[in-house]
């Protein structure tokens, strides 16, 4: 199926849901309300002329001061069954930064899903295991938003200073004997 | 006598696996709940070697972001390179020209070797053979040193350019590289004599870490992990890229989705690599190896270093960067370890306003649960080594 029929049949389907549909080199995005996520997911995975079986990818975006929703998440769907290609992307406002987990429908999003957690603070309800994932559990931040600084925080991660402050100690000892 | 007759009592023991384990190829951590050998629970812990990639990404223009994808893989750096190029391509609208799209698939087919090469080495020698990682090793040096010939550098090479390959590559070159394919099957038949008939190694692989085709799509797996449970899922195929649809080439699939049908798919795919660069090198067009298209691609070397035009263009294209349209983009491309992606939302400035890369060896190592729990211990390391992670790729 041509992508823009997929958004179209989207767009029957769900009517309020659809905000926006842009195409750009032969790719359609899908531009959603973030309140029917896992429905529309379970519609596109389990139509069988759609049969959305490989979800691609999950992944976050921050569009400070460019757009009026702050963040996106981004879902890059694939049927290898029919050979079609959507992405999809929910609008998630920074004062509510929580979205449906889309587990139940694809599981290997699980940690697509920590990952955008991790980087962008956004909250996926119903995940079972929503920790970070790449960076430590003590992390204060979220590196991937546009107003974190490139170089890193201003305050050092604990952890790190404690690995320093153990070295410091151990220098007090004769190693050679 | 009672005592005897009585089962033993075994309690849970927690475990850590890793990071720095020699069979967990990287720094990857597995928390491991044992009931006695049975492997109860599996909790990865992953992000030792992250090092915001996709940040700095964001920060540099698209021609200063090339290098940062030689640390993704970095068994494979070319692979990542081309895959790199090929989406930026893509957004880019520019397209390269036959020979340097000719060139590029030779040298993608040549960094799968040299993993897969890395791969069967380490995998088989987890499990307990030597010999097979000696040999392979000879072979890949082989591979690095015409590497190093092409580029200076045998690792990360960041040879492919946007638009193209940084310089053409030489007669010599070509011929090395045909004498080296046609030595290397014989040495394939070498690696498999000592291992796909080897009675050890079927009982260590066959019917182990099994994932049934739905459940492996459902998971996201992709690659030779995959394409073990009975899936023709190939990028090379299904998008094709570069010279792909060129090249007459077959994808080995698996059937039972165990570690050793993926042992054989990944086997089969070193023949078939070996199939391209033979007819790639055989149909090897003449012509440029830069696209036309000034606007988006840096001056040839040499002009720069002559001319005040070229120096000022490549000074505003490396600082400053393109001027790209506004859009957004996602692009996959099959390394050897699965689908490679890359998505890029433009802003119309020179640099990705978001750059994200999409790891198969992430979605892999996030499936370990799924393939280790309810096996024995020494299952987890075939079940590592068959979906051939590289944790630089994970971390990102």
């Amino acid at each position: 199926m041509e992508p823009l029929e997929i958004a179209e049949r989207l767009k029957e389907r769900f009517p309020d849901e659809v905000l926006d549909v842009r195409e750009f080199r032969g790719q359609v995005s899908v531009t959603l309300r973030k309140g029917k996520i896992v429905e529309i997911g379970r519609f596109l995975h389990d139509e069988p002329d759609l049969y959305f079986d490989y979800l691609v990818d999950l992944c976050g975006a921050d569009y400070l001061g460019k757009k009026d929703v702050r963040f996106e998440v981004v879902y890059h769907l694939y049927s290898i069954k029919h050979r079609h290609a959507l992405r999809i992307k929910a609008e998630v406002p920074e004062n509510d930064a929580r979205i449906d987990s889309v587990m139940p429908v694809w599981i290997g999003v699980n940690w697509h899903e920590r990952e955008c957690y991790d980087m962008y603070g956004i909250v996926f309800a119903g995940h079972p295991d929503l920790r970070r994932v790449l960076l430590p559990e003590d992390w204060e931040g979220y590196p991937l938003r546009k107003d974190y600084p490139l170089k890193g925080p201003a305050q050092e991660w604990s952890g790190f200073l404690d690995v320093l402050d153990r070295s410091k100690k151990y220098k007090q000892y004769e190693w050679q004997g | 006598m009672e005592d005897i007759e009585k089962p033993f009592e075994t309690k849970e023991l927690t475990i850590s696996m890793g990071p720095q384990h020699p069979a967990t190829h990287g720094v990857l951590r597995l928390l491991l709940t044992l009931q006695g050998e049975n492997v109860i629970k599996c909790t990865p812990h992953v992000g030792y070697l992250h090092r915001g990639i996709e940040k700095l990404g964001e920060n540099k223009t698209y021609f200063a972001a090339l290098p940062l994808t030689d640390r993704l893989d970095y068994i494979s750096s070319m692979n990542n390179n081309v895959g790199y190029v090929v989406a930026v391509e893509k957004l880019f609208g520019i397209e390269a020209p036959e020979r340097a799209k000719y060139i590029r698939t030779i040298l993608a087919e040549m960094g799968r070797l040299s993993s897969h090469i890395v791969w069967l080495g380490t995998h088989v020698l987890d499990i307990g053979a030597t010999t097979p990682f000696l040999h392979a090793m000879v072979a890949r040096e082989k591979i690095l040193d015409l590497f190093e010939m092409i580029c200076g550098a045998r690792l990360t090479v960041s040879f492919p350019r946007v638009g193209g390959i940084r310089n053409d590559i030489s007669q010599e070159f070509l011929d090395q590289l045909y004498a080296f394919v046609l030595d290397f099957p014989s040495k394939m038949d070498d690696y498999e004599t000592l291992v796909t008939e080897n009675r050890i190694w079927k009982e260590r692989t066959v019917d182990i870490g099994i994932i049934s085709l739905e459940e492996a799509v459902n998971w996201g797996l992709t690659g030779g992990t995959l394409r073990g449970s009975g899936s023709d899922y190939d990028v090379r195929k299904y998008f094709p890229y570069d010279a792909y649809d060129k090249v007459d080439f077959d994808v080995p699939v698996g059937k039972n989705g165990d570690c050793y049908d993926r042992y054989l798919v990944r086997v089969g795919e070193m023949r078939q690599a070996i199939r391209i660069i033979k007819q790639c090198i055989e149909n090897l067009p003449a012509g440029p190896v830069m696209a036309d298209a000034p606007k988006f691609t840096l001056p040839p070397k040499d002009m720069v270093l002559k001319d005040m035009e070229h120096l000022i263009h490549q000074f505003i294209l490396i600082t400053k960067g393109p001027t790209v349209p506004e859009g957004e983009i996602y692009v996959g491309s099959e390394v050897p370890k699965g689908e490679l992606g890359f998505y890029f939302v433009s802003d119309g400035t020179g640099k990705p306003y978001r750059m994200r890369v999409r790891s198969p060896s992430f979605v892999h190592a996030s499936a370990l649960p799924r393939l280790c729990e309810g096996g024995l211990i020494a299952d987890v390391i075939a079940n590592i080594g068959t979906i051939d992670i590289v944790l630089g790729e994970c971390d990102r």
